[in-house]
C-alpha cells in the first residue's frame, strides 16, 4: 500500500491553521493567559515587593485575599457606588444617545456634519477629554463655575470633581447630592451617548416610511406615531445597549482614575483594583476584587439572558 | 388635524432646543480646550470666563513649551511609532486570520469564530494586574514594544470579526479562477481578496489607529522612562506636574486630540463602521 497522502481537506486545514496561529497566540498571552493567572494570584498571598522571588509559584493556596476584600469596610459602599455609577452611566448615555438620533433623524441641511460632531467625544483620547472637563469646572479656575458666581447664579463656586456632598436647600428642605458621583455619570452620559447614538440612528432609518404613512393617514398624530411604531421597533437595539454598555462601564476605569482618582465618593471597584496593588501593594487583594468584578458581570449577564430578554 | 399640526409645532420647537442644547454640550469643551491652549496663563487666571478669543493675543508659548520643555516631541513620536506598528500587524494577521476562518475548512471553525468575541469581553482591569506581574518580574514592562503586542491582543479580535464578516461577502468565483489559474493561497489573498476588501481593511486600520493613539491604562502601568511614553502617558504625566499652567495641559491635549479627529473627519464613513461592530470597548 502507498503511504496516504494528505488529502485536500487536511491541506487546507494544516493552512489554516498556520494562518491563525499568529492572530490566537497573541490573544492567549496576552488576554487568556491573564485570566487564568488572575485567578492563581487572588488564591495566593503576594504583594508588590514579592514579584522578584520564587513565591510567585508556590503552592500555598488560601482564602485569605477574599476575606480581606468582603471584611474590607469600604467593601458595601463601594459595591453600592459601583452599581450606581453603571445603571446610572449606561441609562444616561442611552437616553442622550437617543435624544441625539431623534434629532439627526431625517434630511436637512448640515445633517452629516451634526452626526460628525455628535461623534467626537467618543473618538477624543480619555485624557483629553477628562482633563477639558476637569479644566471647565474647576472650583478656582473654570469657566463654569466662574460664570455661575459672576452672574449671581451660585454663591460660591462648586468643587464638581472633588468633593462629597452637596447640600441642596430647596425651600427650607436640605438635600444633600453626592455631586461628584453625579458629576462622573454626567461625564460619561457625555463621553459615551454617541455610541448609543450610532446604533439608534441605524435603526430608526431602517424603519419603513410606509409605517409612518398608513399610521397618518388612519389619523395617528406625531407622538403617536412615536409611541405606536418608534418606540417598539427600538426596543431590542436598546436593551441590547444596555448590555453593551453595562458590561463596558462595569469595568471602566480610565474616566473616573483620571477625574476624581476614586475620591469623594466615586470609588468603583476597578479603582479598587488599583488601589489594593499600588495603594497597598497588595495584589492578591487586587486579584481577588478583579475576581469580585467578573463575578458581578457573569451574574448580571447570567440574569439579563435569563429575565430581561425573553425569547 | 388641529392636534397634528399642534404637535407638529412642539416637535419643531424640541428639536430647535434639542440641537443647540447638543451643539454646546459636544463642541463646547474642544473650543475650551482649543482656546485656552492659547491664551497666556496671566490671561486664564485673571479672566477665566473671557470665553472668546482675540485674534492679537493668540499665544503660541504654551505649544513651544510642551513640545520642546516638556518632551512632547518625543511623546508625539513614539505614540506615531506604536500606533502604526499595531495597525500594520493588526490589519496583515487579521486579513490572513480572516481569510483562513471565511474560506478553508478546518475543525473547530465556527468555535473559533465566535470564541474572538467572548474573548473581547475581557476588561482591561483584570488583564492588566497579571499582565504586570509577569512582565515586571521578566523585566519587560517598560517597553513600547509590549505595549504593541497588548494593543494586538485588544484589536485582533475585532478585527478578525470584521474582516471575517466582509471576506464572507466576496464572490467566491474570482477566488475560484485565481486558484484556477495557478495562484497559491496567499496570491489570492494580495491579488484578489485585499483590493476587493480596501473599505473594510481601512475601518479595520482606523479602528485600531485609534485604540492605540487613545489608550491610557496600560500605557500608564508599563512605562516608567519618560523617553518611552506615549502622548495619552505624557499628558497624564505632564498634568501632574503644572498645577496653575491649564495652558500648557490644554495645548498637550489638542496635540494627542488633534490628529484622530482629523482622521475621523475624513475617513468617518469608515470608521463608524468599525465603532458600530467593534464598539471600541469604552
Amino acid at each position: 500500500m502507498k503511504p496516504q497522502e494528505p488529502t485536500y481537506f487536511n491541506k487546507e486545514a494544516r493552512l489554516a491553521f498556520w494562518m491563525l496561529v499568529p492572530a490566537f497566540a497573541v490573544v492567549l498571552v496576552f488576554v487568556i493567559f491573564p485570566v487564568i493567572w488572575n485567578v492563581w494570584l487572588s488564591l495566593k498571598p503576594v504583594f508588590l515587593e514579592d514579584l522578584g522571588g520564587l513565591s510567585l509559584f508556590e503552592f500555598n493556596l488560601t482564602l485569605e485575599n477574599f476575606r480581606k476584600v468582603f471584611c474590607d469596610q469600604d467593601f458595601v459602599p463601594v459595591l453600592k457606588t459601583t452599581l450606581i455609577y453603571t445603571v446610572g452611566g449606561s441609562l444616561l448615555s442611552i437616553l442622550l444617545g437617543f435624544m441625539a438620533a431623534l434629532l439627526v433623524h431625517g434630511q436637512f441641511p448640515g445633517r452629516s456634519l451634526l452626526r460628525g460632531l455628535f461623534i467626537s467625544p467618543y473618538i477624543a483620547p480619555v485624557v483629553a477629554v477628562t482633563f477639558t472637563w476637569s479644566f471647565i469646572l474647576d472650583p478656582q479656575l473654570g469657566v463654569l463655575n466662574w460664570l455661575a458666581v459672576n452672574g449671581g447664579l451660585l454663591a460660591q463656586p462648586i468643587p464638581f470633581f472633588s468633593q462629597r456632598w452637596l447640600e441642596l436647600d430647596i425651600m427650607g428642605m436640605r438635600l444633600p447630592l453626592p455631586i461628584a458621583l453625579i458629576s462622573v455619570i454626567l461625564f460619561e452620559g457625555w463621553r459615551y451617548f454617541p455610541f448609543a447614538f450610532l446604533f439608534i440612528l441605524a435603526r430608526l432609518q431602517a424603519i419603513p416610511d410606509e409605517l409612518y404613512q398608513a399610521a397618518s393617514v388612519d389619523g395617528a398624530s406625531p407622538f403617536q406615531r412615536f409611541y405606536h411604531i418608534t418606540l417598539p421597533h427600538l426596543a431590542t437595539v436598546l436593551s441590547t445597549l444596555f448590555l453593551f454598555r453595562f458590561i463596558w462601564t462595569i469595568n471602566k476605569f480610565d474616566d473616573i482614575f483620571l477625574l476624581t482618582r476614586g475620591q469623594a465618593g466615586t470609588k468603583v471597584m476597578t479603582i479598587k483594583v488599583y488601589d489594593y496593588a499600588f495603594g497597598e501593594f497588595d495584589i492578591g487583594a487586587s486579584s481577588a476584587v478583579a475576581m469580585v468584578l467578573f463575578g458581578i458581570l457573569s451574574l448580571f449577564i447570567f440574569i439579563y439572558f435569563r429575565w430581561i430578554v425573553r425569547e | 388635524m388641529s392636534r397634528e399640526y399642534l404637535e407638529t409645532a412642539i416637535i419643531r420647537i424640541l428639536r430647535i432646543a434639542g440641537l443647540f442644547f447638543f451643539v454646546v454640550i459636544v463642541a463646547f469643551p474642544f473650543y475650551w480646550m482649543i482656546v485656552s491652549s492659547f491664551k497666556p496663563l496671566e490671561e486664564l487666571l485673571l479672566n477665566p470666563a473671557n470665553l472668546g478669543l482675540s485674534f492679537s493675543s493668540i499665544d503660541f508659548g504654551a505649544y513651544y513649551e510642551v513640545l520642546f520643555e516638556h518632551g512632547f516631541i518625543r511623546y508625539i513620536s513614539n505614540s506615531v511609532y506604536v500606533a502604526i506598528i499595531t495597525v500594520v500587524i493588526s490589519v496583515s494577521l487579521a486579513t490572513v486570520g480572516g481569510y483562513a476562518v471565511t474560506r478553508l475548512r478546518f475543525r473547530g471553525r465556527t468555535f473559533m469564530s465566535y470564541s474572538v468575541l467572548i474573548v473581547y469581553m475581557f476588561p482591561a482591569i483584570v488583564l492588566v494586574i497579571p499582565l504586570y506581574v509577569v512582565f515586571s518580574r521578566m523585566g519587560l514592562r517598560d517597553s513600547v514594544h509590549v505595549l504593541i503586542l497588548v494593543y494586538l491582543a485588544q484589536t485582533l479580535p475585532v478585527a478578525l470579526y470584521m474582516l471575517w464578516s466582509y471576506f464572507k461577502s466576496l464572490p467566491l468565483e474570482i477566488e475560484h479562477a485565481g486558484l484556477i489559474d495557478g495562484c497559491s493561497r496567499f496570491g489570492v489573498i494580495w491579488r484578489i481578496v485585499i483590493p476587493l476588501s480596501a473599505p473594510a481593511l481601512a475601518s479595520v486600520a482606523l479602528y485600531t489607529f485609534m485604540i492605540a493613539w487613545n489608550e491610557f491604562l496600560f500605557a500608564f502601568m508599563f512605562l516608567d522612562t519618560p523617553e518611552k511614553f506615549t502622548l495619552s502617558r505624557g499628558v497624564v504625566q505632564l498634568a501632574g506636574s503644572v498645577h496653575l499652567s491649564k495652558q500648557l495641559v490644554m495645548a498637550a491635549s489638542v496635540l494627542v486630540t488633534l490628529p484622530v479627529l482629523a482622521l475621523f473627519l475624513l475617513f468617518e464613513r469608515y470608521l463608524v463602521r468599525g465603532l458600530t461592530t467593534g464598539g471600541m470597548k469604552g
